[in-house]
């Protein structure tokens, strides 16, 4: 790795951790309904929505209230969009003259991005009108985040509150408050400027349709184009990252200079970074916060480490072809396959860490053909659960279930009851901690292990050998965690895996939600216990260690085996110099 | 659940006006005032007004008197209507033959040329349409485009640091040539036989 690419990469940590507490206390801010910089503009808009749907912000639900408003918002949200694609031929904005979407896409596609995946089995140029990406997609890139934060708020509130006396309350905020201001206050405006920034670097921004080019040595170029740069803008900050084309962000158009790609990368994790320090001043101890960031970072620095350093070594096969991967001012070598010049491998590898570690699952280069290392860590990131920031909301209520294990853990190695922030951690929400937590494997494994059997499901692997494994691993595992990006040779678009990927999309999300739910409204009803000196202190480095350590142990032991058959396997196999399949 | 149809379908619809056609159209306004180029799609017209192709996108060379592009996995090649990479695994022995099939192609088209082929002159890049190749991979091609053009290749190698843009504050990206601006330099320089 060059000194160049280890720069790029501090410089990026860098403005993640500037941005971190003022973001943080941006929304925490918003979440509360306190005053902020865009309340006189906004506040009118925000009052106008809540008397068009006849509701008080101000009115707390219990938590099953809560769990049933956002399962019928999103249930809608569903329907609305599977109508529309199957509808968009005879809808307005079709300049390409595009047919209905498939009913079994479309249901894949519907549920996707409803529950914040953006698994993407089409392609976007070719598959989708202006109106199915504007007022289908672009709709629940929003919404599907703003439900992510508000998840996330709920829980948080869930520790925050200190009812008096014990039990009463028992609320945990009011969802279509948390999902209006999270949508009008935090992404509609960040949205909005980085649209703004992306097309002032050459993101286009149209309703022209496609353009017919003569190229210099006299063939003919279609150029789609369209209102790429806010879909664009919104599937970076909202962990979404259904690209506008088929080659998502390393598509020139959606992601044209390494600015705009500093900017997508930065907002990659922004929002997820920002929460964990929301949390901080939400429940009154940014230490708190803090040592739960450290935990991410470092599980995200790691990941970094090994897969920059696997993608700047290339692929030895192409190396013993006499091919120049050296590193150099004029190159910067590596592995090229499947990447763009103006990336090279580091700010590839650092993308595809990132979109893992976020659940965003956009790409700036292909993930099926990265290095069996550099694959690898986005399949783990995925497999830990989309903790390491994570999805909007969605990483940050994950972190904290793998937290309430981790006090478990350490409650049982000294013999205490758990608690953390001053509530008892009990039965219930272990058990409810522990749903969260089987629900994720259970989809992965179980959606891989069915494809590995049928031969009509194994017929979508394109690569021969382990990474023909990696491919269906990587396809449940991105469906399930909600992820969305990858190893695009997996032909996705069939019957079977639309309908089983969208189960596990459905899974993945709300059989987690649901019970986080759960686990917020039982702890709004207890009553806090002032720490004392037998506390397990959770702001410290010991913390740190345990809850990294629970997190890997549950990841890893899980999914090891697989792993091993898969990248590990096919890492070995490619170093001893052997390939797989027939030599054409 | 009754409770919360209401506002589910009120919000849904109001939150599709405003994120869905709202948030658009306020982006597309602001730029078409402020970037109308770039929201057209970076387009590049020949003095007649015909559309050439986009700054942004990359083009597909196969004569000897201009600089070549990388390999694309988009439809037949460059189709910038249908974007993609090949996603061949690093050791599927597909993707190790067509690299050296491309390796051997190369070499044949280029006699006079110095070293190992650059790697990203025989990978195909991840959106097909990468307008870029590294200055290696430019440099690379000057004895086979000095022959072809009968220029000095001293004059190409100026020609291509003209159009390789650089990493952003020194710091950001990697070096990159694009070629289409290249050779379209390159035709301002000397006209290609026809």
């Amino acid at each position: 790795m060059t000194a160049e690419g280890i720069l790029q990469i501090l410089a990026y940590l860098s403005l993640l951790l500037l941005l971190t507490p003022p973001l943080g206390a941006y929304m925490a801010r918003v979440m509360a309904g306190e005053r902020t910089l865009l309340t006189p503009l906004l506040a009118p808009l925000e009052r106008g929505l809540y008397r068009l749907a006849g509701i008080d912000p101000a009115r707390e639900q219990h938590w099953t209230a809560y769990a049933l408003a956002l399962l019928a918002f999103n249930l809608m949200g569903l329907l609305l969009l599977y109508a529309i694609l199957r509808l968009q031929a005879w809808l307005p904005l079709n300049p390409a003259g595009l047919a209905p979407v498939a009913p079994d896409l479309a249901f894949n596609t519907a549920v996707s991005f409803t529950t914040n995946t953006n698994w993407q089995a089409y392609g976007g140029e070719t598959t989708l009108s202006f109106l199915s990406q504007m007022l289908g997609l672009t709709v629940q890139n929003f919404v599907s985040a703003a439900t992510g934060i508000a998840v996330a708020v709920a829980l948080i509130r869930g520790f925050a509150r200190r009812p008096q006396p014990a039990g009463a309350g028992r609320t945990i905020g009011n969802f279509w408050a948390d999902l209006v201001r999270g949508t009008l206050y935090i992404l509609l405006p960040f949205a909005l400027l980085a649209a703004i920034v992306l097309v002032w670097q050459g993101v286009p921004q149209n309703f022209d349709g496609a353009v017919t080019a003569t190229t210099l040595e006299g063939g003919q170029q279609l150029i789609a184009q369209g209102p790429v740069a806010s879909q664009i803008a919104i599937k970076q900050l909202g962990s979404n990252g259904g690209g506008f084309f088929n080659a998502n962000a390393a598509h020139p158009y959606e992601n044209p200079t390494a600015l705009s790609n500093l900017l997508q990368s930065l907002y990659l994790l922004m929002l997820a970074s920002g929460l964990v320090h929301s949390f901080g001043r939400m429940v009154g101890d940014v230490r708190q916060g803090r040592a739960i960031w450290m935990a991410m970072v470092l599980l995200l620095v790691a990941g970094l480490g090994i897969a920059c350093w696997a993608e700047a070594q290339g692929n030895p096969a192409i190396a013993a072809l006499g091919v120049d991967m050296s590193g150099s001012d004029l190159a910067a070598g590596g592995n090229m396959e499947g990447k763009e010049v103006r990336f090279g491998p580091t700010l590839s590898a650092l993308w595809a860490v990132a979109t893992t570690a976020a659940s965003n699952g956009s790409v700036n280069a292909m993930h099926d053909s990265l290095t069996p290392l550099g694959g690898l860590v986005p399949l783990v990131n995925m497999m830990l659960g989309e903790v390491i920031f994570g999805g909007v909301g969605a990483g940050l209520y994950g972190m904290l279930v793998f937290v309430i294990l981790a006090v478990f853990i350490a409650g049982l190695m000294v013999g205490r009851t758990p608690e953390y922030l001053g509530k008892k951690i009990e039965a219930r929400e272990i058990k409810l901690a522990l749903i969260a937590v089987l629900v994720f494997p259970l989809g992965a494994l179980g959606g891989a292990a069915l494809t590995t059997v049928l031969p009509s499901a194994l017929a979508s692997v394109q690569d021969p050998g382990p990474h023909g494994l990696s491919e269906i691993l990587y396809a449940y595992t991105s469906a399930t965690a909600n992820n969305g990006s990858a190893f695009a040779g997996f032909g996705a678009n069939t019957l079977f895996h639309n309908s089983l990927t969208g189960l596990a999309m459905l899974l993945g999300r709300f059989a987690i939600i649901v019970p986080t739910l759960a686990i917020a409204g039982s702890l709004a009803g207890k009553k806090a216990a002032p720490a004392g000196p037998g506390t397990f202190p959770t702001h410290g480095a010991l913390f740190i260690v345990l809850l990294i350590g629970t997190i890997l142990i549950v990841g890893g032991l899980t999914f090891f085996p697989a792993l091993a058959l898969g990248p590990i396997a096919e890492h070995l196999s490619l170093q001893a110099g052997t390939l797989f399949g027939a030599m054409p | 659940m009754r409770a919360h149809l209401r506002p589910a379908l009120t919000l849904l619809l109001a939150l599709m006006l405003l994120t869905g056609l709202a948030y658009p159209l306020a982006v597309t306004a602001v730029a078409r005032l402020a970037f109308a180029d770039q929201a057209a799609g970076s387009l590049i017209r020949r003095a007649d007004g015909t559309v050439l192709g986009s700054a942004l996108i990359g083009q597909g060379f196969s004569r000897p008197d201009y600089f070549w592009s990388r390999p694309s996995a988009a439809g037949a090649g460059y189709d910038a209507s249908n974007s993609g990479g090949s996603n061949l695994g690093p050791s599927n022995a597909a993707l190790i033959a067509a690299v050296q099939a491309r390796v051997m192609a190369l070499k044949a088209a280029n006699p006079g040329a110095v070293g190992p082929v650059p790697v990203d002159l025989v990978t195909a890049s991840a959106s097909g349409l990468d307008p870029h190749i590294t200055p290696a991979a430019a440099l690379w091609q000057v004895p086979r485009v000095a022959a072809a053009r009968g220029l000095d290749p001293a004059e190409l190698r100026r020609l291509i640091g003209a159009a390789t843009e650089g990493r952003v504050f020194g710091l950001l990206g990697e070096p990159a040539v694009n070629v289409l601006k290249l050779n379209l330099l390159l035709d301002q320089r000397a006209p290609r036989a026809p």
